[in-house]
């Protein structure tokens, strides 16, 4: 294992915050996974450095291929990490907006250009990343729709669903677009949790993550290859919205089958405890993302839900 | 006439409402008037706007009768921010003006957006004012993507600001309301002004003038107008920007909007603890500072100044 400071930032009032990358092999750059872009992002911190760990041992035993090589940076924004903010600690952008970057830039398009430099060449891009709103997905791959986007290669990984949208204007400035604009396999990896730390999902993503570089001859690693995955487009999920505001009551989960018809939710009034409304799935299909705050807003996409009749 | 433009409830008890005041000629609607729609408060910090806003509305009120168009006038359009003191959207720490157009169908912010554009869409005229945020000062300016170069210059030059910037497109910026407005046929110019959590009365009553000009030549107002100053125009290869390159405290030993010569003295980054400067800055053309660091702690690439040469 080879220990890099990708990037350092000088800082006056604090330590200066050092960007990592660990690699593994001697040889082409074969894949970089990075974790952490924002402050809150533990699960996928904690995951790269169960997977730094994990290529530490694969490295000592021999099993990663010979002319391949793999680095993890297991986070680019420690400052934030360190105090429980989600984006930038002085000006709050968003490093996962700043892609290429720009080395003569404000600091975050400094930091997306330092760490961009490093990565920009290898062959598969993995990242570990979050949705802005909180809630629980199914744990999927996703691929933005680029010309260049590779649905057959992200089934690889094993994971119950491929999932791919539409790339929108503020998605050409992210990691994942950039890396498949640079000529890599680009690939976005999401899993149950973001701010706390799921370990099932984290072995599932850690497994997935494994089970596509041995199928790609990257690594040498016996593993189970996970599901047959199923290719789902953004369009083609179901998304049910609350119609007033309150106290969510959750009743079904990620991963559920519901009927149509079926009470998955309800909402409370704050101030008596009463039903204000109760959430029915319109459609026979699986639980693919739900909110997890207890208090939501009129209007806030609740569910969405995979039509089982629509599963290509 | 206040009219509720967009409404999501909250949890407990509130709703969160965009609200605008429309203004109409004295004796009613014709039909076939223009409008003019004034919006501000997108980012929570950003307080320019709201002076004119006022302003704006009391001298329309001071002369009624020489409205002849419909005023509306939005003064926050995320009022969860302003009120909280918070840059972006309460809740989902989002940049509002990354999410337009919005959609119908999408989160509470997305929702907000999508009601927000449809009820601009058609204005004669929209008038998007920000002040800079809390790091940076800037000049009454209006910045113009170049793609809407040929509308908007003309209407730009009527709002008596020093400063009107026509720049390149930035795919960021294609989120913008003033990208999606302009993109559907709403001419929508947009004003920088001033710094962020301040209000610069003169900066306010400098717009406002203008935004009467504009009113008069869009035929939605028949008083007396001023005559708008004649602004600077210029392109993104005029700018050029200074970025710090180390951090600490920046001190600035010249003014805001003054002529500088190349390798004249702007400032210095200095160390509060070891008591040395970490960096000199130096101005690398001639030109005037338009923008300056507001804010005095900076980090590796804050933005200190802007130079237009």
């Amino acid at each position: 294992m080879k220990e890099k400071i990708v990037f350092e930032l000088n800082s006056v009032y604090r330590d200066n915050m050092r960007i990592k990358g660990y690699s593994f092999g001697e040889g082409e750059n074969s894949a970089c996974i990075v974790g952490a872009t924002r402050g809150n992002e533990v699960q996928q911190l904690y995951i790269c450095s169960r997977l730094i760990n994990i290529f530490k041992q694969l490295e000592h035993q021999g099993k990663i291929k010979y002319g391949k090589s793999v680095m993890v940076i297991p986070t680019v924004n420690s400052h934030s990490m360190n105090i429980g903010k989600r984006f930038w600690s002085t000006d709050n952008t968003d490093i996962n907006r700043m892609f290429p970057g720009y080395n003569l830039g404000e600091t975050t398009q400094r930091i997306a250009a330092g760490v961009f430099e490093n990565i920009s060449s290898y062959q598969y891009g993995i990242q570990f990343t979050s949705f802005y709103m909180q809630g629980d997905y199914i744990p999927h791959v996703r691929v933005m729709q680029t010309g260049f986007e590779d649905i057959e290669l992200a089934k690889d990984f094993g994971l119950p669903y491929v999932f791919r949208r539409n790339a929108r204007p503020y998605d050409t400035t992210t990691l994942n677009y950039n890396w498949q604009l640079w000529g890599a396999k680009a690939f976005s990896v999401y899993t149950s949790a973001t701010d706390s730390i799921d370990i099932i999902s984290a072995r599932e993503a850690i497994n997935a993550v494994l089970s596509f570089l041995n199928k790609q001859g990257i690594i040498q690693y016996r593993c189970h290859e996970g599901y047959i995955s199923q290719f789902i487009e953004g369009h083609s999920l179901i998304s049910v919205k609350s119609s007033t505001a309150g106290i969510f009551v959750r009743r079904a989960n990620v991963d559920s089958r519901v009927k149509k018809g079926e009470i998955i939710a309800e909402i409370m009034d704050p101030y008596t405890g009463e039903i204000a409304d109760r959430i029915i799935a319109p459609q026979n299909g699986i639980v693919f993302f739900h909110v997890n705050q207890p208090l939501i807003y009129s209007q806030t996409p609740l569910f969405r839900i995979i039509p089982t009749d629509d599963l290509v | 006439m206040i009219e509720t433009v967009a409404s999501v409830g909250l949890p407990i008890d509130e709703k969160l409402m965009v609200q605008k005041n429309r203004l109409i000629p004295e004796n009613g609607l014709k039909g076939g008037e223009k409008r003019i729609s004034i919006v501000t408060g997108t980012h929570g910090d950003e307080l320019e706007g709201q002076y004119v806003c006022y302003e704006l509305q009391r001298r329309i009120k001071e002369n009624i009768g020489c409205l002849t168009g419909i005023v509306d006038v939005y003064p926050a359009i995320n009022p969860l921010g302003i009120d909280s003191i918070t840059r972006g959207i309460p809740g989902f720490d989002l940049d509002m003006n990354r999410i337009f157009p919005g959609s119908e169908n999408g989160s509470m912010p997305e929702y907000i957006a999508s009601n927000i554009i449809d009820d601009l869409s058609k204005s004669a005229a929209v008038i998007d004012i920000h002040a800079s945020n809390i790091f940076l000062e800037e000049i009454p300016q209006v910045r113009i993507n170049e793609l809407s170069r040929d509308t908007l210059v003309p209407l730009a030059k009527l709002l008596n600001t020093d400063y009107i910037w026509v720049h390149s497109s930035a795919t960021v910026l294609e989120s913008t309301l003033a990208y999606s407005l302009n993109t559907t046929g709403t001419p929508t110019l947009v004003v920088e002004m001033g710094v962020g959590m301040r209000i610069t009365k003169k900066f306010g009553d400098q717009l406002t003038d203008g935004i009467f000009a504009l009113m008069k030549e869009l035929g939605i107002w028949n008083g007396e107008v001023i005559d708008p100053k004649e602004p600077i125009i210029s392109e993104d290869g005029e700018v050029s920007f200074i970025n710090a390159g180390k951090s600490g405290v920046f001190a600035p030993c010249v003014e805001h909007w003054k002529n500088v010569k190349q390798d004249d003295h702007i400032g210095d980054i200095l160390n509060p603890l070891t008591g040395e400067i970490n960096e000199r800055i130096s101005a690398p053309t001639d030109g005037i500072v338009f923008t300056l660091r507001e804010y005095p702690i900076v980090s590796e690439g804050s933005l200190i100044a802007r130079i237009l040469a």
